[in-house]
């Protein structure tokens, strides 16, 4: 999937992925795509989570090497 | 490429906690949930008491000690966060020291970083008055972070319009 702006949080635990995920959105204009690198998988259920708190927009997860790709769409 | 239906459901929610434990790992876990709730725009409340106190201190003396059974509580009980033992295999420090060098390689924030995190997500840092009264502390004893004072009915009121309610 295509994004605007790749946050790299590998090596990071949570709470990191998504603090750093609530700061980077805001540099986003509204309509543009997070694309947030991790290799914890708590990121597979904690982007979801974040995006149903937030209302930010969760597009998906691509699962690759232990690697996780989670996009995120700016909603407001 | 998985793509699980989410409903966004935002709204502004309150999220209360009370820090009760002077101990490092309980702290740890306060302060993760503590920003993970900011992250997710929550509004969060940190409510310390007892031994709670001593995450939020400035690494010193008391600023007053004002009789024998005080003093000698604050020279048996330092404070500050960085004096602060497991719950479970403190060891005398050595399984603290452990702790904390795993912490460091495993680049997990320190418990001094996630608390400037959560004064930086705008957390509510509130100092139980009480305790801080039986403990012969005042104000200047506390890191900048804390800018409130206060007792049980503020933090029942708090408790009593949030969503989430923990007791560390």
């Amino acid at each position: 999937m295509k994004a605007n702006d790749t946050l790299d949080c590998v090596g990071l635990y949570c709470p990191m992925p998504i603090v750093q995920t609530a700061e980077r959105i805001k540099a986003l204009k509204v309509g543009e795509v997070l694309e947030v690198v991790a290799d914890d998988r708590g990121i597979e259920k904690d982007m979801p989570a974040w995006c149903q708190a937030t209302g930010h927009e969760f597009l998906g997860i691509e699962k690759e090497e232990g690697e996780y790709r989670v996009y995120v769409r700016r909603s407001f | 490429m998985m793509n699980d239906r989410v409903m966004p459901d935002p709204g502004t929610q309150k999220v209360t906690l009370v820090i009760f434990s002077g101990e490092l790992d309980k702290a740890l876990a306060g302060f993760n949930i503590a920003n993970a709730a900011a992250a997710m725009g929550m509004e969060v409340t940190m409510f310390f008491t007892f031994w709670g106190l001593n995450v939020i201190r400035k690494s010193r003396g008391l600023s007053k000690p004002k009789d024998f059974a005080r003093r000698l509580l604050g020279w048996m009980n330092p404070g500050g966060s960085r004096s602060l033992g497991l719950s479970r295999l403190h060891m005398f420090g050595l399984g603290t020291g452990m702790m904390k060098n795993l912490m460091r390689k495993e680049r997990m924030p320190s418990l001094e970083q996630l608390i400037s995190m959560a004064a930086g997500q705008g957390v509510h840092f509130v100092a139980c008055t009480t305790s801080m009264n039986m403990m012969g502390l005042t104000e200047g004893d506390f890191i900048e972070e804390v800018k409130d004072f206060a007792g049980a009915a503020s933090f029942l009121n708090e408790a009593r319009q949030s969503h989430v309610t923990l007791f560390i």
